[in-house]
């Protein structure tokens, strides 16, 4: 039997407000456990909540971003539940009338493009953080995080495959930094994922029952956790035997979901009206100035680059995944850099570099001048392509201008011909061996020599011309 | 009457994290019927031509500019938390 794979996913997004959603104290991450805390954001009894301006105006951004009609109407419920994250046995969160409603993202994935839509967007505040202490066998908590303004946002059940479960969050993720409304920094739980997945036999239209995962903490591990649980849900299925409806966990060590717990009816949080709060209505010219703040999303600047620039298609995506790179990029080409030449740069010895050292590129020292006045002394032959590479993880530790560096360190290319057809002459005349090896049609010890040029001069000397002169030096011996 | 079973009451103790004598569970649910029925007097008025509204007053819109204000200091914030350890309040072990 074949089946289908149903998968939709809820995204949490921490806002980047100053402070938290109904009182004054900093969402700053990292902070000493209980340190940004106050009677409002601890649940102390006679306090009341006022909403955060920016938290709205984040909200309406992320929802007219993501293609979201957007409420007049708008108000915020209690959600009902004991835990120990939550001081006060409830969450401020939206229930049915959210910021944002019936919405839609475009991905492209294995070479297809596809419309996922997004269900509805809405505002809700954060719980506190859990640790568990072995040595008193208890629970700790910290309640700096409570209170940090979040956006839920609930996609359709429109997608099919791990892979597009991985795309529609690169996308999400893009999108919502491009707006500069969240960090998405998944290491500091800026961004959250949780995924409900289940199987139908091809061609049915019902759906199959569906299990959760949670801590899904890397895109990676949702496209994992889902490729699990779809091969898992299929065999239980394919056995006879039943998917009940579940939470289950990811375990990264052992690559696999394990089950939390059965889910027994539906949740029952007893969501009624905040009534501390009033309601919100959110009128055209608030959406207005809101959409004046959006800057050119990931897939324009994508469809600008192959445009305007002739950068491949593929090039174009990596280049606009996150808006800090697109804007190198781009400052890069204002100052003069070649697009082409500065996209080859940042997808291959940036990227690399990055990713080696484990860093973001706002944390580089090299500037898009940087970059681009190293491109021009390539293109004009003051430095080789190898000299190049020096200058560029100078620039990438110690910042700095690429004509500065290349001139304190002596890194001028040799071109005169003169010059270095003294230093060939030598290196030949004592690499007899070479020489023999070479007419005998050992091609390598062409190579040789010009390896051997190329260290007497440190690295200076220009390809081209060195080539040249070994070429005519075997020649005439 | 007793439009409330004793399952609704079961059910929204046990939401409530509050366990009962089979007495007290029968005494509840005739009380809440009662209360119910209380509230089932609203129902006689004509509400025909009024909006639905979840607060008394026309208020809009009550919004604070995002500006950091000093929290609590740690020692306070900790005062009422019947443990503490390491900064941090100490509760029964949650595990899942």
């Amino acid at each position: 039997m074949k089946f289908e794979t149903i998968i939709g996913l809820e995204v949490h997004s921490e806002l980047k407000t100053n402070s938290k959603i109904f009182c004054g104290c900093s969402t700053a991450f990292g902070a000493p456990p209980n340190t940004h805390t106050c009677p409002i954001c601890l649940g102390h009894p006679g306090v009341l909540p006022v909403l955060n301006q920016r938290a709205v105006d984040y909200a309406i951004k992320a929802a007219v971003a993501l293609n979201c009609e957007i409420a007049e109407e708008t108000k915020f419920d209690r959600k009902n539940y004991f835990y120990p994250d939550n001081p006060k046995a409830y969450q401020i969160s939206q229930f049915d009338k959210p910021v944002g409603e019936n919405g839609w993202i475009e991905i492209e994935v294995d070479g297809y493009k596809k419309r996922i839509g997004i269900t509805r967007i809405h505002l809700e505040e954060d719980a506190g953080k859990l640790t568990h202490d072995d040595y008193d066998d208890a629970s700790l908590v910290d309640f700096n995080r409570v209170g940090t303004p979040l956006i839920e946002i609930v996609s359709e059940p429109d997608i099919r495959t791990p892979n597009e479960a991985y795309a529609y969050l690169e996308k999400l993720k893009a999108i919502l930094q491009y707006t500069e409304v969240s960090d998405c920094k998944m290491e500091e739980g800026s961004l959250r994922c949780d995924a409900n997945i289940s199987l139908r036999p091809a061609g049915q239209e019902e759906f199959g029952t569906k299990a959760e995962l949670k801590n899904l903490n890397s895109f990676t591990n949702v496209q994992k956790g889902l490729a699990f649980e779809e091969k898992r849900q299929a065999e239980v299925l394919l056995s006879g035997g039943e998917i009940l409806q579940e939470t289950r966990r990811w375990n990264e060590e052992k690559k696999e979901t394990i089950l939390m717990r059965i889910k027994e009816g539906s949740d029952d949080y007893r969501y009624f009206p905040e009534p501390d709060l009033v309601n919100l209505y959110i009128d055209h010219e608030w959406i207005e100035r809101v959409r004046e703040g959006i800057p050119e999303l990931p897939d324009a600047r994508k469809q600008r680059y192959i445009n305007d620039w002739n950068i491949p298609a593929y090039d174009a995506g990596v280049l606009t995944q996150t808006k800090a790179m697109a804007d190198f990029f781009e400052e890069s080409v204002e100052v003069g850099a070649d697009a082409k030449q500065a996209a080859n740069w940042l997808m291959g010895e940036v990227n690399a570099y990055l990713n080696s050292e484990g860093i973001e590129i706002e944390e580089i020292k090299m500037t898009p001048t940087g970059l681009a006045g190293m491109i021009k002394l390539i293109e004009d032959g003051t430095i080789s392509g190898k000299i190049a590479k020096k200058v560029f993880n100078e620039m990438m530790k110690n910042g700095g201008e690429a004509k500065q560096i290349v001139e304190d360190k002596g890194l001028v290319q040799i071109s005169d011909e003169g010059q270095l057809k003294a230093i060939v002459d030598n290196i030949l005349d004592n690499n007899q061996q070479s020489i023999d090896d070479f007419k005998n049609g050992k091609d390598k010890a062409f190579g040789f020599l010009v390896g051997q040029a190329m260290k007497e001069t440190k690295g200076k000397a220009n390809p081209q011309v060195i080539n040249k002169l070994i070429k005519e030096g075997l020649e005439s011996r | 009457m007793s439009k409330i079973t004793k399952e609704q009451v079961e059910h929204v103790a046990d939401l409530a994290r509050l366990s009962f004598t089979e007495a007290e569970i029968e005494e509840f649910t005739n009380q809440m019927s009662k209360v119910i029925d209380y509230a089932e007097v609203l129902n006689e008025l004509d509400t025909e031509n009024v909006e639905p509204t979840t607060h008394v007053m026309d208020v809009r819109n009550v919004l604070r500019e995002d500006n950091v204000k000093p929290s609590l200091q740690r020692e306070e914030a900790l005062k009422n938390a019947p443990k503490q350890k390491d900064g941090q309040f100490e509760v029964p072990s949650v595990l899942d």
